[in-house]
């Protein structure tokens, strides 16, 4: 029995640490400049996790085989020095860990959330509602006129409810059911919800973030490869939370020009 | 029959009437059993919920045989729809964190173990304890209602958050009637925990015999004690979030709806609320909950491996301050569930240093229990394979944890399969696996019977190996990007993640019909199993020295004295490797000699 | 013995046969003294053209359409001078109110993440089947004022779905819970007498009894329009709507 335990615990300790290790299911490949400091986060994690993770289970075998009781008359013995070298040994290892993971891994959360998005940056506003996301550029007067809870009408399109009437700064807002940015240029998406909580994730970019009804919520990136990546919600809004989704493409500068012209003329 | 010192409660004759004997009993040791039974009910209830999620995930289109009748609705043709779904998923979460992981460890173990534990005849309030049993019944109850409510069960997660949950019925179908009783049931069970906590706490800290230092309790006792402290504390919390949240849906208060909200066209009359207010008051009581559901594993964790390991603890007082600063430092770090959540991003990076810090309490008691394993003559009983595989699990189930405390990290693995993952490693196995070694260990005792060993060893290897095979692949999941709560995954991004899927619902499966073996030994072992001597296990804590199954009053009229703590394994006098708690030092002298 | 049972077999026949005689006789009276209703739907002024509608979001629907459809609340029939899905109905002047059910079956059609037809027309509590022809779930949502709000969810292949409206109500729109742009709107009669204009923003209304009334039509952008006709036994009574558009 001690030794099937230890020898299931060591087949399952380093079948997990190999598929880890192969990369058999992994991260998308990343698509911008803050996700490459993430994955480098990622991987010191997964290396202090993993030594942890060998060193505890594989001890746990070992400890299982080797003092199973076998019917002689073995002593049992004490751990020398008792608690108290494990107490300093995990102080010394662990502590000196989580201070490194936590002061050193917030490089990341500060330059996405304490430092505000570039003033050049490209702005979108991002409406998410019961069960699509919608997109909204300011045009050239890089204003969004405000959403007019009261005439957002699905069956015609106007899913920000605007009224290009009165509003002046309505006028030359464009409005899309797919994302698309320009690479290596910085983007601001301001986050907004219009009924339930919702949430903005796209895996390549590295970048999730809740919408919150009642708020207007900032994130800024910068996209540093071309592809066509899926935009999901994250966050539980109903019986089609998992049909909830678009499209953010990268593109050059001069197809996103293009793009956004051909989205002009449908408004 | 006072001696004095120990109080007395005043019951004196065990009651005759069926009624009073096994349905309303005063009796800590039957309420701890029906709190038992009703988490086992509710195990097994949850456990077909999740085949029922697994099989729609990778087999959406098999017509499953019979839940038509329970939903004619829910699933047409036996096919679920997206809804259904999600409803399957909240009370899966919700029997299984409360009616499962909140009675079985604390009031089922803990309400029977306990009294006997400290040398008491009862718990301090056995009217109270009785109350607390029966109000979590109607509380299940009234969850199990909305199964057979029109609009069906709620959709919204065991986490139900607003506006979601909090509008009613114009956000879609499963948020009408049937959200409505989630909230009272949850609300009722907060009462019965709460009457619960208190009577532990006051037993605990007064019903003690004499010679029962704080300093000679059992871990285990501990483990009760600190964890009743946690849920007095934060269930009324929560509390007060589910009356808030039955305002919000009927008396048209705007605790969590902001203004300006348009829900199916329909515009809502709700202005000034907070989503994140119920977020924030969810949490307060979500993280120490999930303590809650730990504590006593730890507690009965550290007091079974000294018995089959057959030496003491390793660092008994070190342990407990690591329970302690473990409880202390639970309230401090709820803001992790709500990184990405629209919260000042200052205070998530405040959150983080405290939950990054619980790494350090939680590693050194599991080195403890490394070093008390180490060096020992270890007797590999069904029980100690439990309590040795919790190790394992718990270790796995905490890497996790130090992923997904970094909050930039969390980012990317926030809602996704690495946190199902996670957080079903340390409540859905190592919180398990912790009760089913106090099942095996405690059994004799409780019903006088051993269970079947054969059968165990075989619930055990198939359980050990399969939670590894349903969970750990969810890592791989998560770090893919496979996002959490989707009824199917309809699109090019996850089809390639579909056959882990197969793998996992095959697994779950398997391991799933593998419980009713562990089902059967507890039943049958109840009738037929062999007849159980008062110490077994050859164990020191005060239970072992009183017949099994205990007489009514525990010590017979007698009142327990005890003379050391509960450690004293490996120290030979005679030809025993033990001391039990209660022995008086003339009889040890008197075997020596 | 055999003799009587072939003498009760002949008896029964006979009055079959009778009945027949009788039923049809009254159906070929009834048309006999009934008229029809047709006209056209005309429009005066362009007729803005739809907006592309974007279902990336639903990859199968998607590719159900190379060229995207477009929104559909203005319909232009042939010509450019007519409108289609207009829906056309008798709203006075009718006598009794015991009318036949009608028993053309009532299908909604879930295909391409698009309800077709646009605009369903059927009576008050005549069966409608609601048909999922994608890959995808849908839940259809009808939002009526007079008749109980109700929403069902239908994965894909999951069995129709049947529905009916106990009240009388011209355009409840008709939604999508899952997928947004889904548009179609129902209209519920306590009569048969109604219609929906076609492709050359034609419509005919059978069976008519004779009799002078209110004919309404209805667009769901263009508002209602009404005029009066007479009703001649074996006759058609034109009747025309023209809408404005700015």
């Amino acid at each position: 029995m001690a030794k099937l335990f230890a020898i299931v615990m060591a087949v399952i300790t380093l079948v997990s640490v190999w598929i880890f290790v192969a990369h058999t299911w992994w991260f998308p490949t990343v698509a911008s400049e803050h996700g490459v400091d993430m994955d480098h986060q990622f991987k010191e994690t997964f290396i202090a996790a993993g030594f942890a993770f060998l060193v505890s289970q594989l001890g746990l075998a070992t400890f299982v085989w080797k003092y199973a009781d076998r019917g002689d008359n073995r002593k049992i013995r004490i751990f020398p020095g008792g608690a108290r070298w494990l107490i300093i040994l995990s102080l010394i290892f662990v502590g000196s860990e989580v201070f490194a993971l936590e002061f050193v891994g917030q490089k990341v959360w500060s330059a996405m959330y304490f430092k505000k998005a570039p003033q050049d940056s490209l702005r979108v506003q991002v409406l998410g509602g019961q069960f699509a996301f919608y997109f909204r550029y300011p045009g050239p007067d890089n204003k969004f006129a405000p959403i007019h809870v009261d005439k957002i009408d699905e069956g015609t399109q106007n899913y920000f409810g605007l009224d290009k009437s009165s509003d002046e700064e309505a006028k030359d807002d464009v409005v899309t059911a797919s994302l698309a940015v320009p690479i290596n240029r910085p983007v601001e998406l301001l986050l907004e919800a219009k009924d339930v909580g919702h949430a903005f994730y796209v895996r390549e970019l590295r970048i999730q973030q809740d919408l919150v009804p009642g708020m207007e919520i900032a994130v800024h990136f910068l996209p540093t490869r071309l592809g066509k990546f899926e935009v999901v919600c994250t966050q539980l809004c109903g019986l089609g939370h998992y049909n909830m989704r678009a499209y953010v493409e990268v593109m050059t500068q001069e197809n996103f020009d293009k793009w956004l012209a051909d989205q002009v003329s449908q408004q | 029959m006072s001696d004095g010192v120990t109080p007395v409660v005043h019951h004196a004759h065990a009651p005759t009437s069926f009624i009073r004997r096994y349905v309303f009993s005063l009796d800590h040791k039957v309420i701890g059993q029906q709190y038992y039974m009703l988490a086992l009910f509710s195990v097994f209830i949850g456990m077909l919920l999740s085949w029922l999620v697994r099989i729609h995930l990778v087999w959406a289109k098999f017509p499953i045989p019979l839940i038509s009748h329970l939903s004619p609705n829910g699933a047409p043709g036996g096919v679920i729809t997206p809804e259904y779904y999600l409803s399957l998923l909240t009370l899966h979460g919700t029997l299984m964190v409360f009616f499962v992981l909140t009675t079985a460890p604390q009031s089922g173990f803990g309400n029977y173990i306990l009294p006997i534990q400290i040398g008491a005849e009862d718990m301090a309030f056995p009217t109270l304890n009785m109350l607390s049993f029966w109000t979590t019944f109607v509380a299940l109850v009234v969850l199990v209602s909305t199964f057979f409510v029109k609009d069906g069960p709620p959709i919204s997660g065991w986490t139900a958050y607003p506006p979601l949950s909090a509008i009613g019925g114009d956000a879609g179908p499963g948020l009408s009637l049937g959200q409505d009783l989630w909230a009272i049931s949850i609300a009722l069970f907060c009462i019965g925990s709460l009457m619960g906590a208190l009577n532990f706490i006051v037993t605990t800290l007064d019903m003690r015999c004499r010679g029962m230092l704080l300093s000679r309790m059992p871990l285990s006792t501990w483990g009760w004690l600190i964890t009743a402290v946690l849920a007095l504390l934060s269930f009324a919390v929560l509390f007060a979030a589910c009356i808030l949240l039955i305002l919000d849906r009927n008396a048209g208060t705007s605790f969590f709806i902001p203004g300006g909200l348009i829900v199916s066209e329909k515009i809502q009359p709700h202005s000034g609320g907070s989503p994140l207010l119920w977020q924030h008051l969810f949490w307060f009581f979500g993280h120490p909950e999930v303590y809650i559901a730990i504590v006593p594993g730890w507690g009965i964790i550290s007091q079974i491996l000294p018995v089959f390991a057959r030496k003491p603890i390793l660092g008994y007082k070190v342990i407990l301050g690591c329970l302690g600063s473990i409880a202390g430092l639970s309230f401090m770090v709820w803001g992790h569930h709500m990184f990405v959540s629209g919260m000042s991003p200052y205070s998530g990076f405040l959150f983080s240093v405290p939950t990054l810090i619980i790494t350090l309490p939680a590693t050194i008691m599991t080195l403890l229990w490394l070093g008390t394993v180490w060096g020992g003559k270890l007797r590999l009983t069904t029980s100690m394979l439990f309590a040795l595989a919790f190790i394992s699990v718990f270790v796995t189930g905490g890497l996790g944890g130090m992923f997904l405390a970094q909050p930039s990290l969390d980012i990317y693995l926030h809602a996704t399969y690495f946190v199902v993952g996670h957080f079903h490693m340390v409540m859905g196995v190592a919180a398990i696996f912790a009760m089913l070694a106090g099942t095996y260990f405690w059994y004799p005792k409780m019903f006088g019977r051993m269970l079947n060993e054969t059968l165990g060893k075989i619930h055990f290897w198939i359980t050990f190996v399969g939670v590894y095979a349903i969970f750990m692949p969810m890592h791989f999941l998560g770090l893919a990007g496979n996002v959490r709560r989707y009824s199917e995954f309809t699109d090019d991004f996850l089809q390639p993640l579909i056959p882990v899927h197969k793998f996992i619902t095959v697994c779950a499966l398997a391991v799933g019909a593998t419980q009713f073996i562990f089902l059967f030994n507890v039943f049958w072992s109840m009738l037929k199993g062999e007849k159980a001597p008062d110490n077994p296990w050859d164990a020191t804590s005060l239970e072992w020295s009183i017949p099994s199954p205990p007489p009514f009053d525990n010590f017979d009229g007698k009142h327990p004295v005890v003379y050391r703590g509960p450690n004293e394994y490996g120290t030979p006098s005679g030809e025993k490797d033990f001391e039990m708690q209660a022995t008086p030092p003339a009889e040890i002298q008197r075997r020596t000699i | 013995m055999r003799t009587t049972h072939v003498q009760y077999a002949a008896k029964a026949f006979v009055l079959a046969g009778a009945f027949a005689v009788i039923t049809l006789h009254s159906a070929a009276t009834l048309a006999a003294a009934s008229g029809t209703i047709s006209g056209t739907i005309k429009v005066d002024g362009t007729v803005p053209k739809g907006k592309a509608i974007d279902m990336s979001k639903e990859p199968s629907c998607a590719a159900k359409h190379p060229t995207p459809i477009t929104t559909e609340q203005v319909m232009a029939g042939t010509g450019g001078n007519t409108l289609e899905n207009v829906v056309v109905y008798i709203s006075a002047g009718l006598q009794g109110s015991n009318f036949p059910m009608r028993t053309e079956p009532v299908t909604i059609e879930q295909n391409g993440c698009q309800y077709k037809p646009h605009m369903i027309v059927l009576q008050v509590n005549e069966d409608m089947k609601v048909v999922n022809s994608d890959q995808t779930s849908h839940n259809i949502h009808p939002m009526p004022k007079q008749n109980t709000e109700w929403n069902k969810s239908q994965p894909a292949g999951a069995p129709p779905i049947d529905a009916k409206f106990t009240t009388q109500e011209v355009g409840i729109p008709v939604k999508c819970n899952i997928h947004p742009w889904m548009r179609s709107y129902i209209s519920v009669f306590n009569h048969p007498f109604f219609a929906v204009s076609d492709k050359d923003g034609k419509f005919t209304i059978k069976n008519v009894p004779p009799g002078t009334y209110t004919v309404s039509s209805w667009q769901e952008t263009l508002g209602t329009q009404t005029t009066q006709v007479t009703v001649a036994a074996g006759q058609t009574a034109a009747a025309t709507f023209t809408y404005k558009t700015r």
